[in-house]
């Protein structure tokens, strides 16, 4: 009888083995394939963005697009119309694009660094607690909101305060559009500064403080330059996330495209005219529709790299002190 | 050097100064970020309260069986009906425009509103009736206390004469506010007065029900596979370099893939929640993985090697033992995808979920709005009254995050276990 009961076992295991040992295979293959989608996703935009691009400057050469500096797009209702063909200069939506984010970036680095200095080295465990969530509540608030209120609030309010000290400041102004997006990537900043500051071994501080600095000689004369490459690549992808906002300048910043380095006047953005080409009826082998890819394939490709060094930056950083 | 130590209370109290600026300069950030937080949903609220109450006024109907046949109440002619009550009521009114402006009191809904009360209750039919209506989006705003009266008439939408009007009907006791149910009952609409935000909700759950159903099984199979299986070698590199990039490529960018593949190459329906959801799938997938990864990561070895020990397979082990016990981090991180995909406008611009959509979509296939769409939408809308009701969308919307959120962190609280 024993012997019996061994051999049942042992069948029993065997076919389980076996059984188990093909369906964890597919198991693991429906992993894979999973784990592959981003890659396909990736895969999907760069040829998607590419091929339109592809087309876009078989009807328009590539070195006016990149240089030339007048974007208007329209399309012809007859061939012999004056201006039939639209001129497709990116120069004032790519300055446009820079200017506001240049703003945004003025804003929200002192805002974003100085809160996570005081959060990371001088803040209570209570106040952290409480500072910290609130902060990320401005990255949870959807874009349109701040839009909405860049567009309702902030836009008038400049207005009527330049017209106060006699400043003429447009409507849609550079302006709106760049503080409010500031506001915006404050807790981007904050949150990713925090980290690295965090990532500052002890050690450094108490030898610090120790030789006799204060709290302020040490964060900027020891930790800050510590950290230093950890901010830096927040700050990059902070750049390439207002970069990329599309919500609020759509909202805010209008659709004038203006070569201007002033931030009282209407500038465009890439993001903004990708949406105003594509929204409403559209034909989709024309110059105007065909050029929202090529200004996509600009973003997508300009946020890439600056995310790519960014990231590096910090994982190398991160390698560093672990 | 002599300096320093011949007055050393002087240099103590230079950098105890500067350490006090230095603290303060963090103290004013954080004041300033959080100020512009408070005043942002402050004003938001402020703005958006109005939407919530509507005005109405009542009017006496004269429901005779001259004017409506108690056998063919739906053959009535309800909108030269209403128009005579109007007559009636304001009997001095007699120019051409003047009439235009005392229609104008009422909703242009105003004649389906009469039959629609008919229809409800057959029995008011017969003689004169006082009914309720929706008064115009203008007038709900001047019953409101939102028109500024001080301006010089040109400058403003509501008229001495129209103004004139409602003074009389209040001061009768024929105007009121009320809760408007209208705005979560009905769809969009041009008319302020009558716009609602229901299909604009409904197309928002479907479209997140699709990218949930997407992005939630392919997101956590592909961090178990990542985090427990994969082998260290450049293909895994190279998926994980992926999904850190794609976490940071711009919305819109998922917006131009979902036109020029989704719609373009497969041909699936524009403006559908199906393609809005798949887009947002998409931009949701890098976050739950990064999330999923760093809770499968959280569970210790020993679990593992314990299941292992026992004889179970690797796919056991992690089925059976890890990933339950990291699913409330997972979870967590799932929520917050989706409360960022709700709140996600730019990719749903791209792929036409911005038609004027007044239906409730029933089926992920039928065209849809989104509430941020919506709100987008209503924000570029001309009509003054359209603000609040911007405003009020807005409401709703942040309402959903913070409850996605509350959940998460119930969630976190509730169920995590500390190694």
């Amino acid at each position: 009888m024993p012997e019996n009961t061994s051999i049942q076992v042992r069948d029993f295991e065997i076919t389980t083995g076996n059984r188990s040992k093909s369906f964890e295979n597919i198991v693991v293959a429906l992993m894979i394939a999973c784990s592959a989608v981003a890659i396909v996703v990736t895969i999907g935009i760069i040829f998607s963005l590419l091929f339109e691009s592809i087309n876009f400057f078989k009807k328009v050469p590539m070195s006016e697009f990149l240089f030339g500096t007048t974007w208007s797009p329209q399309t012809a209702l007859r061939a012999d119309q004056v201006g039939a063909s639209g001129r497709f200069g990116a120069v004032p939506l790519i300055s446009g694009t820079l200017l506001i984010s240049f703003i945004a970036m003025c804003v929200a680095t002192p805002l974003g660094l100085f809160s996570a200095i005081y959060l990371s080295e001088y803040a209570g465990n209570k106040t952290r607690s409480i500072v910290k969530p609130l902060l990320e509540i401005l990255a949870g608030i959807p874009t349109v909101v701040y839009g909405f209120f860049a567009a309702l609030t902030v836009a008038p309010l400049l207005r009527a305060g330049g017209e106060g000290i006699g400043l003429n400041v447009s409507s849609e102004s550079a302006l709106a559009a760049g503080v409010v997006m500031g506001i915006m990537i404050i807790p981007l900043i904050s949150s990713l500064s925090d980290d690295v500051i965090n990532a500052v071994p002890q050690s450094l501080r108490d030898a610090s403080l120790g030789l006799g600095s204060t709290d302020s000689e040490t964060i900027r004369r020891v930790i800050l330059p510590a950290a230093i490459p950890g901010i830096a690549g927040s700050l990059l992808l902070a750049a390439s996330r207002a970069i990329g906002e599309t919500m609020i300048v759509v909202m805010a910043a209008g659709l004038a495209a203006n070569l201007t380095a002033n931030p009282l006047e209407a500038v465009t953005t890439i993001t903004a005219q990708i949406v105003a080409l594509l929204t409403g009826d559209q034909e989709f082998d024309s110059a105007k529709t065909l050029s929202a890819f090529a200004l996509g394939l600009l973003l997508f490709a300009v946020t890439l790299i600056l995310n790519m060094i960014s990231l590096k930056i910090v994982n190398k950083y991160r390698e560093q002190y672990d | 050097m002599t300096n320093m130590f011949t007055t050393p209370s002087r240099l103590r109290k230079a950098r105890a100064a500067a350490e006090r600026r230095f603290r303060w300069f963090g103290l004013i950030a954080i004041g300033i970020s959080l100020t512009f937080l408070f005043v942002m949903v402050g004003s938001i609220i402020l703005k958006g309260r109005g939407a919530l109450s509507t005005s109405g006024i009542a009017i006496v109907v004269d429901l005779n069986p001259d004017n409506v046949d108690p056998n063919d109440v739906k053959g009535t002619r309800f909108d030269s009906l209403m128009k005579k009550s109007l007559r009636n009521t304001f009997p001095d009114v007699k120019s051409r425009k003047d009439k235009k402006k005392l229609y104008g009191l009422l909703s242009v809904d105003m004649g389906f509103e009469l039959r629609d009360q008919i229809l409800e209750n057959p029995a008011i039919l017969g003689g004169p009736q006082k009914l309720w209506f929706t008064a115009s989006d203008d007038i709900d705003l001047l019953l409101k206390g939102a028109v500024d009266m001080s301006l010089a008439e040109d400058n403003r939408r509501i008229s001495d004469m129209e103004a004139g009007w409602i003074d009389t009907l209040t001061a009768a006791g024929d105007t009121r506010r009320k809760f408007n149910a209208k705005f979560f009952t009905n769809g969009d609409s041009r008319e302020p007065e009558l716009a609602g935000i229901l299909s604009a909700l409904m197309g928002s759950i479907l479209t997140l029900l699709v990218c949930f159903l997407v992005s939630f099984p392919t997101a956590i199979l592909a961090a178990i596979y990542l985090e427990e299986f994969a082998p260290k070698n450049r293909l895994s590199a190279f998926i994980e370099v992926n999904i850190n990039n794609l976490a940071a490529v711009p919305s819109i960018v998922f917006g131009l893939l979902g036109l020029a593949m989704l719609l373009n190459v497969f041909g699936l329906p524009r403006s559908t929640p199906l393609v809005g959801g798949l887009v947002l799938s998409l931009m949701t997938l890098p976050t739950i993985i990064i999330a999923a990864r760093a809770s499968l990561r959280a569970v210790p070895p020993s679990i593992r090697e314990a299941a292992l020990g026992m004889g179970a397979s690797p796919v056991q082990a992690t089925f059976h033992h890890v990933t339950p016990l990291a699913l409330p981090g997972i979870l967590t991180g799932t929520i917050v995808g989706m409360a960022q995909a709700l709140g996600e406008t730019a990719p749903l611009l791209m792929i036409g979920m911005v038609a004027f959509i007044a239906d409730v979509p029933s089926s992920i296939v039928e065209p849809a709005a989104a509430l941020p769409v919506q709100i987008f939408l209503w924000a570029d809308a001309s009509e003054r009254a359209f603000v609040e009701k911007t405003s009020a969308a807005i409401i709703v919307l942040l309402v959903f995050l913070v409850l996605m959120n509350l959940l998460a962190i119930f969630l976190r609280k509730k169920f995590e276990k500390r190694f």
